[in-house]
């Protein structure tokens, strides 16, 4: 299972605590990771990903294992211990707006 | 004995105020959607239990809310608002083509006979339409689409579709006002448009008399005569008795006559109420003084309506989805204020009641009159 750790707006409109666990079929990537949390979580469709283009929305960011993913391929392989759910996927609201 | 209650939008989630037909003591829910930004929810006239909910943020986009027990629970419903074809350009504040682009929600307003239709009016401008209580949204293109289009600027808060109205009279007819393009009036349910703003005279724009571009800030009707519209205008407070082919200004003896919000009496088609605001530089209201005024003739001739309004030291504004009335025999007059207090009136506006200081700012307010 993935592990992933949600800011807090997302939590509340998704009715969940901080982390959620999702199943993903390997190659674990982020679009795996996002398909499976909206497909459990239907209520947070559009607000990581833009609906139409499926592209990250502008204010958010994608950590994992110190590394700041946001950046990458959608289609890449996550590090192993997000894999093997030693280390969790983050998704953070960036710190803007004073 | 009848009910009230009062939705109410600010940047920091939605409130549902209750009080009974005394309009007196007033039990405050909420927040919901604590931390987002709702700048509209309202109920549906054929089941007032069923609210829509515009829910946004900056990080998160748009989230569309439903409830069925009148606030108590909520669902999120569907979030896709995909323009129809080639979406186009409109002017940017430098006067360059801007692709059109989906920003959020500005006003929901449900049909006046089936509460799974809703309407939406978003930014970047453009009306859409649901009738399956808010699962999908299809969009209605004939408004966008219009020739004038291209032409159209977004105001300070953006190009935002914020004004519709329905008639009773006429399910065909319905109207929308989008800042700053101007007000516009469909005869066929959404499919066709025209524009409706000879008479409007903006000096802001290259040509003051121009077909579109004026800032248009709120709309009103009183339901029982649907042709005659109230306008509050960036500057200027104006009337039209045709269904928007003419409008002339009534803005009279007010102290300004800039301003965003708008409304009528319940039961009094002349009788209308604005809160006028010092200018466009200065969005909070005159000399420190929190006045609604009330014209008991349809225009031209305003009173202040101050009794139980801070008179001193107060520099709210009063935004233009930020007043309703409700139709109780005394009719209630309700307001927010970017300063997070919501005032009630029960006797029509001769007096008034902060009955919540100290919400987030408030973007919108509508009132359910209930059983």
């Amino acid at each position: 299972m993935i592990r992933v750790v949600l800011p807090p707006n997302l939590r509340t409109l998704a009715g969940v605590g901080r982390e959620v666990q999702v199943e993903v079929a390997e190659p674990v990537t982020q679009r795996g990771v996002l398909d499976a949390l909206e497909t459990a979580y239907p209520a947070l469709l559009g607000t990581i990903r833009d609906r139409s283009s499926q592209r990250r929305r502008p204010l958010l960011r994608f950590f994992a294992c110190e590394e700041d993913l946001s950046d990458e391929e959608p289609d890449t392989p996550l590090p192993e211990p997000v894999v093997a759910g030693k280390e969790p996927y983050l998704i953070v609201g960036a710190m803007s707006g004073g | 004995m009848s009910k009230v209650r009062l939705l109410v939008g600010t940047r920091k989630g939605a409130f549902v105020l209750t009080s009974d037909g005394k309009r007196e003591h007033w039990e405050v829910n909420g927040p919901h959607f604590a931390g987002w930004e709702i700048y509209h929810l309202k109920g549906s006239p054929a089941n007032p239990d069923r609210l829509y909910a515009s829910q946004s943020s900056g990080w998160f986009g748009q989230v569309l809310q439903r409830s069925d027990d009148g606030g108590k629970t909520w669902e999120a419903m569907g979030n896709e608002f995909q323009y129809q074809g080639e979406a186009g350009t409109h002017k940017w504040y430098d006067g360059s083509p801007h692709p059109w682009a989906f920003a959020r929600v500005w006003h929901l307003e449900p049909s006046l006979d089936d509460a799974d239709e809703v309407y939406a009016g978003v930014e970047d401008a453009a009306l859409f339409r649901s009738t399956d209580g808010g699962k999908a949204w299809q969009e209605l293109p004939g408004l966008r689409t219009h020739p004038s289009g291209p032409s159209w600027a977004p105001g300070a808060g953006g190009l935002c579709l914020h004004t519709i109205l329905l008639d009773r009279t006429n399910p065909d007819r319905i109207f929308t006002a989008i800042s700053a393009a101007g007000a516009f009036r469909s005869d066929d349910k959404g499919e066709t448009w025209k524009t409706i703003n000879h008479g409007l005279h903006s000096e802001g724009i290259p040509d003051p008399n121009a077909e579109v571009g004026h800032c248009v800030h709120r709309l009103a009707l009183h339901p029982s005569r649907p042709n005659v519209l109230f306008m509050q205008k960036h500057w200027d407070v104006m009337r039209t008795d045709d269904a928007g082919d003419s409008w002339h200004e009534i803005s009279g003896n007010l102290p300004t006559d800039f301003g965003f919000t708008i409304d009528v009496h319940a039961h009094e088609p002349e009788t209308v109420y604005v809160v006028p605001i010092t200018s466009d530089s200065h969005h909070f209201v005159p000399d420190g003084k929190l006045r609604v005024y009330r014209s008991k003739t349809g225009g031209d001739e305003w009173e202040a309506l101050t009794k139980g309004l801070p008179q001193k030291d107060c520099y709210v504004n009063v935004l233009r989805d930020a007043m309703a009335v409700d139709s109780l025999d005394s009719c209630g007059v309700y307001f927010g204020t970017s300063g997070g207090q919501v005032y009630a009136s029960a006797d029509a506006g001769d007096s008034w009641n902060a009955i919540v200081r100290d919400l987030p700012a408030v973007l919108s307010v509508e009132v359910q009159t209930l059983p």
